[in-house]
């Protein structure tokens, strides 16, 4: 997600900031730690949003993943690759920061996270413009940093030099292109495409890819209405209106939370649904919250191999089992990403170890980490992009089945990493215009 | 080319919504002269009661009427109304009466992030999906659109409450002594007029017509921390176009914000960010106190 600097979150930033980090740091300390401070711990600073509108679809889901797996690491629970406690032996102590703010905000509570709470490493970020703030900061400070969820292609493209900087998240061109490729099989006759997106970095950059990528898979169709209404809006009549008069084939939305509930709550109730079929590039979050309000056959995507899309492997059946009977739900996509960042940061510490005991160097984390090939619920990850501080990983969509009170995926299409993502020092856009050239798809 | 009777529709729907969300704001406005931003708040906590109820009510089987679901959307914006009105208006702004109209707007403002926070501890922050009355009136064709009847209804709930507000300001007793407080404070409080009384039952009414625009909007959205707040920025822009603490000048700005937000989003969706406060700058360009509003001497 892109900038959510909403003025909510700047009106409420010092008050909301001060609460969310003492009241979330003390969770984080319950769950994290709670044995003498003399013991050697291996410090981990977490942002994810914790209050506003994000918080519920993205921040807590994210949290929760971060909570149970301090918790079941340092009580060496977690199955193989992963069984040894900690991070190489040593306790994890997690110190949970609310991301609501904006990225000023953030740069501050990041250098708090390091240079006050001497944190070892950070491990965080939802909203993009959070991200490209926060990855020059944690350059300077010379400190591991895991963004595991931002999607915005400029991560790397404007820090090209980075050595502390890690992506175990997908860039959010792939999820575009991945949900063209998927369009093209489910829907080849679609022709009246139509897109609505909030109306901030997020929304633009997300129409932006797919109008691009689907200029070049499916040149045949045309665009007939671009709605951009205002974040956290609620109510859409008057944009389902427009898009009734179009008659499109597809929508396509990479709305998120509530704004993409209510749009699809309003559009079906209007029938809007019954004619056109909505692709929902976030929608897998909403999986278990539509009751039954999406049709069947809506298209929802995941942001990768996450949540529901991930893939049956041990260690997914352990965290899926291990977060429903912790918080009697199922874990949705960021859950799951978030997962993945702290288990890449495991695997990079125990690699930089070496066999030896305690924590190693920082440098040593980032050689280790540079490149690196690891396992985690989404199935093996590569670090292989961006000089290999970003993850590539396969795009999976599926479509929406709700039958007798139960909602599940269909006709999952997974599209792997090196079908759907630019090559090193490419950005997205040039790369989707060029054709692009070299994309591996089966 | 343009479709007008869609705009004309989309248009009065949203108008409609826009009255419901600033009405009380105004009507606390023009009593008080306070300038409320916790009507934000109302909102909020008159939507996440409804969800809550509705979820319990609904729970009960599918057979569940929805006159009784609407009746139990009232009951919720009464309760907030009567609970968070009371507790305000009793328990903090009765002590900042007569101070600057600034100083209120910093304790409303104030009254806001905690009510924020304490929604925040009371429902927590994942969304509540409470879409049953929306679905259960179905739909029907309008000209070139298909709409939810629901979204009708909030017309005629809109005309309901604007005619009310009407009735009790114009044609009970307790308007009349209203308005004389509104003409002045002072010389009614002299003439035997319980100003107090009137301030409590003035905040509670305001309380509750905010919740009611919350409650009967629950349905149709998902409910998410930080709507109130959300809500508060687009009603002082309608009050303000209309006329701080004008019902009649509410009416018209929400109906001239309603037909030019429809109309941006009909013919030039990329504008619609900027038309609403566009609009709102070339009223306040041309009549400095909005449509209905009357100029006031200033003390100093």
């Amino acid at each position: 997600m892109t900038a959510l600097t909403h003025t909510s979150q700047r009106l409420r930033r010092g008050l909301v900031s001060a609460a969310g980090a003492i009241a979330l740091t003390g969770a984080g300390l319950m769950g994290g730690l709670s044995t003498a401070t003399a013991e050697e711990t291996y410090r981990i600073g977490i942002v994810t949003f914790l209050s506003g509108p994000a918080s519920g679809p993205f921040g807590v889901p994210a949290a929760n993943a971060a909570r149970l797996l301090v918790d079941e690491l340092n009580a060496g629970n977690v199955p193989a690759p992963y069984d040894t406690v900690g991070m190489n032996g040593v306790r994890i102590q997690a110190v949970l920061i609310d991301e609501a703010g904006g990225p000023s905000q953030q740069v501050e509570e990041y250098r708090n996270l390091v240079q006050r709470q001497n944190v070892d490493a950070v491990i965080g970020y939802i909203s993009s413009g959070d991200c490209l703030a926060i990855a020059p900061v944690a350059e300077d400070l010379e400190t591991i940093t895991v963004m595991f969820d931002c999607g915005t292609s400029r991560l790397f493209l404007e820090n090209p030099d980075s050595r502390y900087v890690f992506r175990t998240g997908l860039d959010a061109a792939a999820d575009n292109i991945a949900a063209v490729h998927y369009m093209k099989e489910r829907h080849p006759d679609a022709r009246r495409i139509a897109g609505i997106q909030q109306n901030y970095a997020w929304g633009t950059d997300s129409w932006n890819d797919f109008t691009a990528a689907l200029e070049q898979i499916m040149p045949e169709t045309e665009i007939v209405e671009s709605q951009m209404p205002r974040l956290f809006q609620g109510s859409y009549g008057t944009e389902i209106s427009v898009l009734q008069t179009r008659r499109p084939d597809i929508i396509h939305s990479s709305f998120w939370g509530g704004d993409m509930e209510a749009f699809v709550l309003q559009a079906n109730a209007r029938g809007l649904l019954q004619n056109a079929t909505a692709l929902l590039t976030t929608g897998e979050s909403g999986l278990d919250r539509f009751n039954g309000q999406a049709p069947n056959g809506t298209i929802l995507g995941g942001r990768g191999p996450f949540g529901a899309f991930a893939p049956e492997n041990e260690l997914n059946n352990w965290f899926t089992e291990a977060y429903r009977e912790r918080f009697e739900m199922n874990p949705t996509y960021p859950s799951t990403k978030m997962a993945q960042a702290i288990f890449g940061l495991k695997h990079a510490i125990e690699k930089a170890a070496n066999g030896a005991s305690g924590k190693p160097d920082k440098d040593a984390v980032a050689d280790a980490f540079r490149g690196a090939t690891f396992e985690s619920p989404s199935g093996t990850v590569e670090m292989s992009r961006a000089g290999g501080h970003q993850a590539m990983q396969s795009v999976a969509y599926g479509e929406y089945h709700y039958e007798n009170g139960e909602a599940r995926l269909e006709n999952v299409i997974s599209y792997r990493g090196e079908c759907i993502t630019p090559p090193d020092g490419v950005a997205a856009l040039d790369w989707i215009a060029d054709g692009m050239p070299d994309a591996e798809c089966d | 080319m343009p479709n007008f009777d869609a705009i004309l529709i989309d248009g009065l729907i949203y108008a409609s919504w826009l009255f419901l969300v600033a009405a009380g704001l105004t009507v606390i406005y023009g009593v008080m002269r306070i300038l409320n931003m916790a009507h934000g708040s109302f909102y909020a906590l008159g939507a996440y009661t409804a969800a809550s109820m509705l979820g319990w009510y609904y729970a009960g089987g599918s057979d569940s009427s929805v006159l009784l679901a609407f009746l139990l959307l009232i009951g919720c914006a009464v309760l907030v109304g009567l609970v968070a009105g009371l507790l305000i208006e009793r328990g903090l702004l009765r002590f900042m009466y007569g101070r600057d109209e600034i100083l209120m707007l910093i304790v409303t403002y104030a009254t806001l992030l905690i009510l924020e926070d304490v929604i925040k501890l009371v429902w927590g922050v994942n969304p509540y999906f409470a879409f049953q009355p929306y679905v259960a009136l179905g739909r029907m064709d309008l000209g070139v659109l298909t709409v939810a009847r629901y979204d009708l209804m909030l017309v005629g709930l809109a005309a309901l409450v604007g005619g009310g507000l009407w009735y009790w300001l114009e044609r009970t007793k307790t308007g009349k002594i209203l308005r004389s407080i509104i003409h002045d404070r002072e010389v009614s409080a002299a003439m035997g007029v319980n100003v107090k009384l009137m301030f409590t039952i003035t905040f509670i009414v305001g309380a509750s017509l905010g919740a009611l625009a919350g409650a009967f909007t629950a349905p149709a959205i998902s409910v998410v921390p930080g709507i109130g707040i959300e809500v508060i920025i687009i009603a002082f822009a309608v009050v303000v176009i209309g006329g701080l603490g004008s019902i009649s000048g509410a009416l018209v700005g929400a109906l001239i914000v309603g037909l030019t937000r429809a109309a941006a989003v009909h013919t030039v969706p990329h504008l619609e960010l900027f038309i609403i406060y566009a609009v709102m700058a070339a009223v306040l360009l041309v009549r400095p106190h909005g449509l209905f509003g009357q100029p006031v001497a200033r003390k100093i």
